[in-house]
């Protein structure tokens, strides 16, 4: 476990350079791998970028698309903004709920799922909108709702 | 007794006309046929909404709606549908497949969109077959720094990211501070909700944002460029690395492009979930990978940016338009617009209008031509009341300046600005209390609460709105709310707190009697906020069908088949599903 | 990218491209894919239009994508071009419509009137 965290860490600060000023992309790309940042991950960062772990951690705790929360394996963003809730987003957000039987700012017990809310992410045209890690659905209907989280379930082996 | 299903077929005299008590006819005697009768109740109802389209039935539980049937079809339909549990895929009614959609205006002048939707944003000789990189390689072969900004100065170009600041001026102040390594930054951090421009252009033509930075390196002296694009937008990212290395590739980045003594190269920073990154000096924290908080201006980037170097940054949109000035010259872009607004702007145009989506047009252009010729008018042929422009900063501005120009100037002296490119129009069912709660919202959410102001103030104005929304408004609430956008306004650090105030300001100027209603009436005369509205059932016009007990998501309606329904309004939670599915508008708000 | 004159050369090959007969093809299909056509099923258009192309070995044809058409709530769009004849745009084109499209216009030569839209020029 902690020898897998070591080699993400090390593995991503390689790929965006050792350097302080990549510090914000290289959170946010190891807290999409692991779902979120552990206290041993960012003192890790801190130490290859040799900044202040306190540095690390105000960066961490800014930005939206980091968490020092744990978070599952999937992250489903719902766009929360009026023009998606004029398109019927409120349904899509009960929909969600219900599917995944948790709340919007809660993950599954299974930790497959995390349901969080974002602001517009400018595809208003075809909302209502959400994104499952870096995927784009818009033009949502409950049914179709369904249909993706099946898909994911599906690919993730069957585990409903 | 209890149905396992309803069947409601439309009584309609159109579906009448084309047959539909045939269809009647088939469906009983199928029902009889199969010994549902006792299971499935059949119910003669005024209309279903498709009678253009008749005979037309709906089942429910499920809410299946057939239309264009036959007798032949209605006897398939109860034996897959109702025995078998098949729902008879082709005879369901689908959408119209193309809406009549207004035609395209010609009073759009595509320059920063040319391409866009047009060309392989993957190929980068897609591009280049459009005159692409032609200007970078005029101005590397031709011409010096200072014959580059001159000719910016000769289009007029400005900002396209918020506050319009003249862009030959910009690159003045970075090309003469004093500093041996000099940075060019895009802005593509697009957060304004409903404006979608910026990414657009990244994903569509993204090398022309890609030439339009390496010329402003050239005139300032740069050698390293940033794009920071914010996270929500991988697929902008995506095209814009592929397009960064192709660009590469062909030589036109990197070391002496085209044989000349400049070298410039660029990467991607993804920002990470702030709107307030937007707002430069945050950024610029942003991608020394610090929290991106705003600092004071002065000093501005252009003296010390990017780790205290000179920094050029602009929005994606000024960058697009800089190809196109070189190639076909200052004057030629200064041609367009008005005396102190040149060119073209790119609009989202969103809410009410029936051609909504991405617009370009010339500046100058007045709000009457923007909504009903380029937009096509307000949806459904309803009133303009309002468009609200430049984002949750911006204002909302009223009927009564339909003719304004949309420039700089004018948007700032009607209390509203350009901001980044959001039109949103709204008709007369939009409640401008709630708008303008609704962005105050917004820019309380995305306070990065470094200065208090801001911080404190915003919420403070948030909670008065809220209570005057719920009809829980007090006199005096204008008045505070005043006061605070005042002290908000003079006494934040950066644009977010001193614009956030102007949606309020902006509603309050021009819809006053709006707020009144609210807190002294305790209505809401748009009938949206609702704290202040009630749902009712129309017994004369109801007909039984069960549509809206069924569908209410807090089970608040009471009534049998048949019979008048009614709403409870202490369960009721005013989200109209009610409304929506009454096949025969029973159900109205009071 | 040494010169001017270079890239003058690189643009005329491109535009012979572009005009279909520099790739010895007869007709080209373009897909908006575009976050806004991502989003409403342009991905699944895109798998479908080269499925019913591969299905039915048409083999003159050039399929492309492009970004965003303006019109995102007409999302997916794809826009056919055969010979020289103006290029046709249609909107809300899921999988489903495809194989219509393609025997109807691509192979047929009747552009489907009740699916098209116009678009800025
Ligand atoms: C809160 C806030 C958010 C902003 N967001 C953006 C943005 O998303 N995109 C942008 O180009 N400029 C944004 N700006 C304006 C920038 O600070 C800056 O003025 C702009 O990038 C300059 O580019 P221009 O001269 O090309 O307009 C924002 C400003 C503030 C105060
Ligand atoms: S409001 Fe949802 S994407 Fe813009």
């Amino acid at each position: 476990m902690e020898e897998r965290m070591m080699h993400q860490v090390d593995e991503t600060v390689a790929r965006y350079g050792s350097t302080d000023e990549a510090l914000v992309e290289i959170l946010r790309d190891l807290s999409q791998q692991a779902g979120y940042l552990d206290r041993p991950t960012l003192a890790a960062v801190a130490k290859k970028l040799a900044v202040p772990e306190s540095r690390v951690f105000s960066v961490a705790s800014f930005y939206s698309m980091i968490s020092v929360e744990p978070l599952g394996k999937h992250v489903i963003r719902m766009c929360q903004d009026a023009p998606c809730h004029v398109a019927g987003g409120r349904k899509i957000w009960e929909t969600l709920e219900q599917a995944l039987g948790i709340q919007f700012g809660q993950t599954t017990s299974d930790g497959q799922w995390t349901l969080m809310p974002t602001s517009c992410i400018g595809l208003c045209a075809v909302g209502p909108v959400m994104m499952i890690d870096d995927e784009v659905f818009g033009n949502l209907t409950p049914e179709k709702v369904n249909e993706i989280l099946a898909r994911y379930r599906e690919q993730d082996g069957g585990a409903a | 007794m209890v149905y396992r299903a309803h069947i409601l077929i439309s009584g309609d005299a159109a579906c009448i006309a084309k047959g539909a008590r045939d269809v009647e006819a088939a469906l009983w005697e199928a029902v009889q046929e199969l010994n549902l009768k006792d299971e499935v109740q059949i119910l003669e109802v005024s209309s279903l909404g498709h009678s253009d389209q008749g005979p037309e039935i709906v089942i429910y539980p499920d809410g299946t709606d057939y239309v264009n049937l036959t007798p032949e079809d209605a006897k398939f339909i109860i034996e897959e549908h109702l025995l078998k549990g098949r729902p008879v895929e082709r005879l369901t009614y689908r959408e119209p497949p193309s809406l009549p959609l207004p035609p395209p205006s010609e009073k759009e002048v595509r320059v920063v969109l040319e391409n866009v939707g047009k060309i392989d944003p993957e190929n980068i000789e897609d591009y280049i077959a459009m005159d692409g990189y032609m200007a970078l390689g005029k101005v590397l072969g031709e011409m010096t720094p200072e014959e580059v900004i001159e000719e910016l100065k000769i289009s007029g170009l400005r900002g396209r990211g918020g506050a319009g600041f003249p862009t030959w001026l910009k690159w003045t102040l970075a090309r003469n501070a004093p500093g041996d390594m000099k940075y060019v930054i895009c802005n593509g951090d697009e957060g304004d909700p409903g404006a979608f421009m910026n990414r657009s252009v990244l994903e569509g033509d993204p090398h022309s944002v890609i030439e339009g930075m390496a010329i402003a390196a050239y005139a300032i002296g740069a050698s390293q460029g940033y794009f920071y694009v914010r996270a929500e937008y991988p697929i902008a990212i995506q095209t814009l690395r592929a397009a960064i290395k192709q660009a590469r590739d062909y030589g036109l980045l990197g070391e002496h492009i085209f044989g000349a003594d400049f070298s410039f190269d660029l990467e991607v920073r993804m920002g990470a979930g702030a709107f307030v990154c937007g707002e430069e000096t945050a950024l610029m924290q942003s991608i020394e990978g610090a929290r991106g908080m705003p600092r004071t201006r002065p000093p501005y980037p252009a003296t010390a940016g990017l780790w205290g170097n000179p920094t050029n940054i602009n929005n994606v949109e000024t960058y697009a338009n800089v190809p196109k000035i070189i190639h076909k010259g200052g004057s030629w872009f200064a041609s367009m617009g008005t005396d102190k607004s040149k060119g073209t702007k790119t609009f989202a145009i969103a809410g009410k209008v029936e051609r909504t989506g991405l617009i370009e047009v010339p500046l100058g252009m007045t709000i009457r031509e923007i909504v009903y010729d380029v937009g096509g008018g307000v949806l459904g042929g309803k009133k303009f009341k309002a468009v609200q422009t430049g984002g949750p900063m911006g204002g909302c501005i009223p009927e009564q300046y339909l003719d304004l120009p949309v420039d700089y100037e004018h948007l700032k002296e009607v209390g509203s600005m350009m901001g980044s490119g959001g039109f949103v129009v709204m008709d007369e069912d939009t409640c401008m209390v709630d708008i303008a709660r609704f962005f105050m919202e917004f820019t309380q959410d995305e306070s990065c609460g470094k200065c208090v102001p801001c911080r404190v103030g915003t919420r403070r104005m948030l909670e008065i709105l809220n209570r005057i929304c719920a009809g829980e408004g007090r006199p005096g609430d204008i008045e505070t709310l005043e006061e605070l956008a005042v002290y908000i306004r003079d006494g934040s650090l950066c644009g977010l707190g001193q614009g956030a105030p102007n949606p309020v300001l902006s509603t309050l100027q021009y819809f006053r009697d709006e707020y009144e209603a609210h807190i002294y009436d305790k209505t809401c005369p748009a009938k949206v906020c609702k704290g202040l509205i009630e749902y009712k059932i129309n017994p004369e016009a109801c007909i039984g069908c069960t549509r809206c007990a069924r569908n209410c998501p807090v089970n608040a309606i009471e009534g049998k088949p048949k019979q008048t329904h009614v709403i409870d309004a202490d369960i009721c939670i005013r989200c109209g599903v009610c409304k929506q599915v009454c096949p025969v508008d029973a159900v109205y708000v009071e | 990218m040494k010169s001017l004159e270079e890239l003058r050369k690189i643009k005329e090959r491109a535009l012979e491209r572009r005009k279909l007969a520099g790739e010895g093809a007869k007709s080209r299909i373009t897909v908006a894919m575009g976050t806004c056509g991502i989003a409403a099923g342009a991905r699944d258009t895109m798998k479908a239009v080269l499925n019913e192309i591969e299905k039915r070995q048409i083999a003159d044809v050039v399929v492309t994508q492009t970004g965003c058409m303006g019109l995102c709530e007409y999302e997916p769009m794809v826009t056919i071009k055969i010979g020289e004849a103006d290029e046709v745009t249609y909107g809300k084109i899921d999988a489903a419509r495809i194989p219509t499209l393609i025997e109807k216009h691509l192979l047929g030569g009747e552009p489907v009137a009740e699916w098209q839209v116009q678009t800025a020029k």
